[in-house]
C-alpha cells in the first residue's frame, strides 16, 4: 500500500516519520506540501510531528487551516486511512477532524520519555496487529499532550471506543484525562496520537514495538 | 521623515562603547579622521573582546588545530572533521553566558540558535546538540530561576528546531552566583565535497541578506557579553534578543535547499553584531570591499538608524553571496519557506566597507584592517599558588561509608539530571543511541550501515581554580575517556573558555595556563581543538567564576552493535577496575560533599597512562569484551560503581583490599585514566591477561548479582535506596514546595 | 479605521495548569487571598472597516475560525 507525508513549516519528524514508512514499507511516501490542494492516490497519509508553524497561537492551529487540510479532509471523508502523530494529533484536532483538544502539560513543560501504552481497542485498522489490552513501549516528546474533551464528548468516545490508546501504569506524561493517548474518529479511519511509534520500530532505537502500527496501517504482510 | 544618523563623538561615547582611549587613538590614525557615530559602533563591535579575541589570541595560536581528519580548523563558523566514506561532522560550542543571567529563558534559546546556525551555515544538517550549564549554589535565590528559565529556553528552542540534545553537564558552585554559565555545543554532518565557506569570490555579485526582519533587539549585545556585570544589570535588558525556532527551522531548510541548487558562494550568520561582523568577514577574507544598502534591508521597526541596522542582533539572519544567474531561483526557495530575501550590497574591489542610508555614506572604513588591525594584547599575568600535596591519611574517613556513597549520589553536583533532560528531545531524528546519563551521547550516522558518532563535554572547575595547568590538561583527558568509554575513537575537540576578568594579572594567569594545559593533553593524544570560543569578564562585583574551559569532543565509533553502555552489565559478570587503584583525595567530590573542604592539588593527569589505558578500552569494547563501561571521574571509584548499579539495576557483590591502601581512597579518590567494566565470567581471565600485557593496572572487584550494592565491610545499599538519592535530588529542589516559594 | 481587542480564555471547568502556577506563585509570593487565576491571551487588531457592527461580525468570525479553539476556549471582543 502507498503512503504520503504532509509537509508543513515548522514539522520536524518528518524526515523520523519518512524513514519509519520506508523502512516498513520497502517504499519512501510521497510528500505533499502544505499548498497543494490535491493529495495523491495513496492509502495513508501521515501528518508528522514537530512544531508547525512555531505552535505560536496554539499547537496545530494554523496548520490545520492550510490549504492541504481541505484536501485532508476530503480524503478523510471518501475513507483514506490519516494517522497523526503529536502535532499531527493537534493539527487534525484544530482542524476538526477529531474530538477534543491538548493542552499545555500539567508539568508545564516538555516532557520526552519513554511511556507504556494500552492498547484499548485493537479492532482499528491501526492497531489490529496488537491484542487487545496489550501493553507497549513507546516515547513521547511534547509540550502539549494533555488531553482533554468535554464531558458529553468523553462518554461518547468510551462508549464508542474511540480510545484507543492509554497510557498505561501510571506513565502518563502529561495530565492527560482519563489516561489517554490516542483516538480515532467514529468512522475508525483517522487516528491520532501523542507518542511517537517511528521512534521505535528497530533495534537501534532499543525496540520495535512501534512496527506493527505501520504494518497494520500499510496492510504489510506479516 | 529623515533618521539621524550623526551624533557627536565625546570622549564618554569612546567610553561607553567599551573603547579604551588608546583603542580610540588607534581608530584616529587608521581612517585619519574622527569616525562617524556608526563607525564608531561598527569598530566597537569589531573589537570587542567577543568578536577580536585580543586578550586570548596570543595564546589560543598555541594550541594544536591540525590532524589528518581536521578539514577545517578554528577561524570559520564551526571546525570540520572527516569521518569517512565522504562526510564530514561539523562542530563547535558557544558561550551565551550574561544573556543567560539577564533573561535565562531567551538567552539560553538564542544561545541554542546560534551555535545551530554557525553549524548549517557550512552545509551542515545538524545532528546532535549538548548544554554545559553552570548556576549559582542551589540555595542562592536566583538560582532556581535561573535553572528553570535556561532549562526551558534550550528545550525550547531545540525541540522546536528538532535537534536531539543528547548530552551536557549542570553544576552548582556559589562561584556561579552572579554569573551563570551557558555553553551551547552543535554538531551537523555533511558531505566533504559540499561544505560552505564565510569567504567571499568575485567582485560585483550581489550581497543577499536571507531570514528574519531586522530589529533593534541585542543592539550592543557584543559589546555587553565583554563587559563585566555590576549592579545596573537590570537596565540591560532591553539588549537581550529573542530567539524563534520556528524561523530557524526554516532557515536551515532553505538553506540547505539553496546551498543544493549551487547558487551559493560564500555564507555567514549574523551573530554577534550582526551585519557588521558578518559583512566584514566575508570581504575581508575574500580581499573584498562590500558596499551595503541599509535602504534594502527588511527591518520590523520603524525609524532604525544605520547604527542600530548594523549593530543590532536580531536573530535568524543570513547574509550570503549568490551567483548572479541563480538569484531568482534563490529567492523562490526562501520565499518558499516564508522568509525575507533582499539583495542589500554588493562585493567591491577597493577593500573598503561602504554602507548607504537614506543616500548618504554613513561609514566608509578599510575592510581588512577592522578585523586585521584590532588591538591585540599580550596582558600581564601570574600564576597562582599550588596547593602542597595531601596525602590520603591526612583527609578524614566517613564514619559510614554507606552514608557517605548516598550523600554523593543524591548530592546537588552528581544526583541524576533526568528532571533536566527529559525536557530535551533526545530522541528526534531516530538515530540516538546512547542518551544523556551515560559517559557520552551516541548517534548514528544517518543512512551508514554500522558508523555512530560520541559526543562528550566536561570540564572539572575546582581542579582548573586548584591547578589550571591540570585542570585544562584534565578537560580535555575526561572527555577523550567519556568518549572511549563507548568504544568511540576521540577525533577533535571544540573548546569554549569561561574566565573572569582578563584585566586582572591572577585571572590572566589562569586563563593562559589552562589554555597551555589544554594545549599539552589535546597535543599528547592527538586530540586537536578545531573550533571554540573566549567568553570573559564572567565576575560580579569583583568576583570572578571559577575557571571553566568547556571541552566538547567528537568521536567515532566504526560499529555501533559493539558499542558499550554504562548499564549493560549482566548476572554473573566481573567487576573489573582498570587503571589503577584510587589514591588521590585533594580537590574531591567526596571532600567537598561529605566534608565540606576544597584543599589539596587536583589529581594529576598523566597523557601516556590516559592514551595506554583508553587504547586498551576502546579495543577491548571493539571486539565485544565488556558488558558495561564506564570512566572514573567525580566521585571515584564508589560514586561510578553506584551509577553502574543505578543504570543496570543490577546489585554488585565487591571486595577491597584495605591492606594496600585507605579504603577512603580507593573508594573516592578522583586519580585519572581509570575505568570499571563488566565482563563475562569465562572472558574475565583474558581481559585482566590483555590489561596486563599492555601494562594497565588492573583489579578484580568482585561480580555482578542481587540487588545491593555491597563493598565487603563497608557499605550495602539496595539498589532502589541509590536510586531514589540518585533521582530525588532534582525533582524535589526544582518542583518541590520549598522550590515554589524561590520562585520569581 | 477600528481598533479591536480579543481576550481568549479558557472556559469554566477546563484545567488550566498555567493558572494554577500562577496562583501558587503568587501565594508563594505573599499575596493572599487569590481564590483563582487564569491566564488567557489578547489580542489587538486593527480592520479596515468603517462599520462597528460588521467589524464585530467579522472579528467573531475569526475567532470561531482561528483565534480561539472552541472546545476549550471562550472569546469575548471588544471595540476599542
Amino acid at each position: 500500500m502507498k503512503s504520503a507525508v504532509l509537509l508543513l513549516p515548522g514539522l520536524n519528524r518528518d524526515r523520523d516519520m519518512i524513514a519509519a514508512l520506508t523502512r516498513i514499507s520497502g517504499e519512501p511516501p510521497v510528500t505533499v506540501w502544505q499548498t497543494e490542494t490535491e493529495i495523491p492516490d495513496v492509502d495513508l497519509i501521515v501528518i508528522p510531528g514537530g512544531f508547525s508553524y512555531g505552535d505560536y497561537l496554539r499547537c496545530g492551529a494554523i496548520a490545520a487551516r492550510m490549504p492541504v487540510m481541505e484536501a485532508v479532509r476530503k480524503k478523510a471523508q471518501a475513507g483514506t486511512r490519516i494517522l497523526g502523530v503529536c502535532n499531527g494529533f493537534q493539527i487534525l484536532v484544530e482542524a476538526g477532524l477529531l474530538p477534543g483538544a491538548l493542552m499545555r502539560n500539567a508539568s508545564l513543560k516538555f516532557v520526552c520519555r519513554e511511556v507504556l501504552l494500552e492498547v484499548v481497542n485493537a479492532d482499528t485498522v491501526f492497531t489490529g496487529r496488537y491484542g487487545k489490552g496489550d501493553i507497549i513501549r513507546c516515547p513521547v516528546a511534547h509540550h502539549d499532550g494533555n488531553y482533554f474533551a468535554a464531558p458529553d464528548d468523553l462518554k461518547r468516545l468510551e462508549d464508542r471506543d474511540q480510545v484507543v490508546f492509554r497510557y498505561a501504569k501510571g506513565t502518563n506524561p502529561n495530565g492527560s484525562i482519563n489516561d489517554i493517548a490516542g483516538v480515532v474518529n467514529e468512522a475508525g479511519n483517522v487516528l491520532g496520537m501523542m507518542p511517537h511509534p517511528e521512534n521505535l520500530i528497530e533495534a537501534a532505537h532499543g525496540g520495535t514495538d512501534g512496527e506493527a502500527l505501520f504494518a497494520a496501517a500499510l496492510e504489510i504482510a506479516a | 521623515m529623515t533618521i539621524q544618523n550623526e551624533i557627536q563623538i565625546t570622549p564618554d561615547l569612546v567610553e561607553a562603547h567599551g573603547l579604551k582611549p588608546d583603542e580610540y587613538e588607534r581608530i584616529l590614525s587608521l581612517i585619519g579622521r574622527e569616525p562617524t557615530f556608526t563607525e564608531l559602533g561598527i569598530f566597537s563591535a569589531m573589537w570587542n573582546e567577543h568578536c577580536s579575541y585580543k586578550s586570548s589570541k596570543k595564546w589560543l595560536r598555541t594550541l594544536p588545530t591540525d590532524g589528518p581528519q581536521v578539514i577545517q580548523g578554528p577561524g570559520e563558523n564551526a571546525g570540520v572533521v572527516d569521518i569517512g566514506d565522504g562526510q564530514c561532522v561539523v562542530f563547535k560550542m558557544e558561550s551565551h553566558n550574561h544573556p543567560s543571567y539577564i533573561e535565562p529563558y531567551q538567552g539560553a534559546a538564542t544561545g541554542v540558535g546560534g551555535i545551530l546556525r554557525d553549524v548549517f551555515t557550512m552545509g551542515a544538517r545538524p545532528i546532535a546538540a549538548m548544554n554545559a550549564l553552570r548556576f549559582g549554589e542551589p540555595d542562592h535565590p536566583k538560582t532556581h530561576h535561573l535553572v528553570a528559565g535556561v532549562v526551558a529556553g534550550v528545550g525550547g528552542y531545540g525541540n522546536s528546531f528538532g535537534v536531539p540534545t543528547v548530552g551536557g553537564e549542570v553544576e552548582f558552585d556559589a562561584r556561579y552566583n552572579g554569573n551563570c554559565l551557558v555553553n551551547a555545543f552543535a554538531a551537523g554532518l555533511a558531505n566533504t565535497d559540499a561544505i560552505f565557506y564565510s569567504k567571499a569570490e568575485g567582485i560585483g555579485l550581489p550581497v543577499v541578506y536571507l531570514g528574519a526582519k531586522t530589529g533593534r533587539d541585542g543592539v550592543g549585545g557584543a559589546t555587553m557579553a565583554s563587559a563585566e556585570f555590576d549592579e545596573s544589570i537590570e537596565e540591560k535588558r532591553p539588549t537581550v534578543q529573542v530567539g524563534d525556532p520556528f524561523t530557524e527551522k526554516c532557515l536551515l531548510e532553505a538553506c540547505l535547499e539553496l546551498m543544493q541548487t549551487g547558487a551559493v558562494i560564500a555564507i555567514q550568520d549574523m551573530g554577534a553584531a550582526g551585519l557588521t561582523c558578518s559583512a566584514v568577514e566575508m570581504g575581508a577574507k575574500g580581499d573584498l570591499g562590500i558596499e551595503l544598502d541599509l535602504d534594502k534591508v527588511p527591518v520590523r521597526e520603524e525609524n532604525m538608524s544605520a547604527y542600530e541596522m548594523m549593530l543590532s542582533e536580531s536573530q535568524e539572519r543570513m547574509l550570503m553571496v549568490l551567483r548572479p544567474d541563480k538569484e531568482a531561483e534563490a529567492e523562490a526557495i526562501f520565499h518558499k519557506w516564508g522568509l525575507d530575501f533582499a539583495i542589500v550590497g554588493k562585493t567591491t574591489g577597493d577593500l573598503r566597507f561602504r554602507i548607504f542610508h537614506q543616500g548618504d555614506e554613513v561609514a566608509n572604513l578599510p575592510i581588512k584592517e577592522l578585523g586585521d588591525e584590532a588591538p591585540e594584547y599580550d596582558r600581564p599575568w601570574r600564576e597562582t599558588g599550588l596547593y602542597s600535596p595531601l596525602p590520603a591519611d591526612q583527609v578524614d574517613e566517613p564514619e559510614d561509608y554507606g552514608a557517605a556513597l548516598l550523600s554523593l549520589v543524591g548530592s546537588a553536583n552528581n544526583a541524576s539530571r533526568r528532571w533536566v533532560f527529559e525536557q530535551y528531545d533526545t530522541l528526534i531524528q531516530g538515530n540516538s543511541l546512547q542518551l544523556p546519563g551515560g559517559d557520552a551521547g551516541v548517534v548514528r550516522v544517518d543512512g551508514h550501515p554500522s558508523k555512530a558518532l560520541a559526543f562528550s563535554s566536561d570540564v572539572t572547575p575546582r581542579y582548573c581554580e586548584a591547578d589550571p595547568f591540570e585542570g585544562g590538561k584534565q578537560a580535555v583527558a575526561e572527555c577523550w575517556r567519556n568518549m572511549t568509554a563507548t568504544g568511540a575513537e576521540p577525533l577533535a575537540a571544540t573548546d569554549n573558555l569561561n574566565f573572569g576578568n582578563p584585566e586582572r594579572p591572577e585571572i590572566m594567569g589562569q586563563l593562559v595556563k589552562a589554555i597551555e594545559g589544554i594545549g599539552e593533553a589535546c597535543s599528547a593524544l592527538g586530540f586537536p581543538i578545531v573550533s571554540g570560543n573566549v567568553s570573559l569578564y564572567n565576575e560580579t562585583n569583583g568576583e570572578a567564576i571559577l575557571p571553566t574551559p568547556t571541552i566538547a569532543g567528537v568521536g567515532l565509533i566504526p560499529d555501533w552493535s559493539k558499542m558499550a553502555t554504562i548499564g549493560g552489565a549482566k548476572e554473573g559478570d566481573a567487576v573489573i577496575l582498570l587503571g589503577g587503584d584510587g589514591t588521590h583525595l585533594g580537590q574531591s567530590a567526596y571532600m567537598r560533599e561529605c566534608l565540606g573542604q576544597a584543599d589539596g592539588p587536583p589529581p594529576p593527569v598523566d597523557l601516556y597512562v590516559e592514551r595506554r589505558n583508553g587504547k586498551v578500552v576502546r579495543s577491548a569494547i571493539r571486539n565485544g569484551q565488556f558488558t558495561a563501561c564506564h570512566d572514573i571521574s567525580d566521585g571515584g571509584l564508589a560514586l561510578c560503581l553506584a551509577e553502574m548499579a543505578i543504570a543496570s539495576g543490577k546489585g554488585m557483590q565487591l571486595d577491597i583490599d584495605t591492606e594496600i591502601g585507605p579504603a577512603h581512597a580507593q573508594l573516592f579518590g578522583e586519580d585519572q585514566a581509570r575505568y570499571v567494566v563488566t565482563v563475562s565470567p569465562d572472558l574475565a581471565n583474558f581481559v585482566c591477561i590483555n590489561a596486563e600485557g599492555a601494562g594497565v593496572p588492573f583489579r578484580r572487584l568482585g561480580t555482578i548479582g542481587g540487588d545491593r550494592l555491597t563493598i565487603g565491610g563497608l557499605l550495602s545499599i539496595s539498589v532502589e535506596e541509590l536510586r531514589g538519592a540518585y533521582e530525588s535530588w532534582f525533582p524535589d529542589y526544582m518542583d518541590g514546595t520549598a522550590a515554589l516559594a524561590g520562585e520569581g | 479605521m477600528i481598533k479591536a481587542r480579543v481576550t481568549v480564555t479558557l472556559k469554566n471547568g477546563v484545567l488550566d495548569p498555567q493558572g494554577k502556577a500562577i496562583e501558587g506563585a503568587l501565594g508563594s509570593l505573599g499575596f493572599e487571598g487569590v481564590d483563582q487565576v487564569r491566564q488567557g491571551k489578547v489580542f489587538d487588531l486593527e480592520l479596515e472597516s468603517a462599520d462597528p457592527k460588521n467589524a464585530e461580525k467579522q472579528i467573531a468570525d475569526m475567532c470561531e475560525k482561528l483565534l480561539a479553539n472552541t472546545v476549550i476556549e471562550d472569546y469575548a471582543v471588544e471595540l476599542l
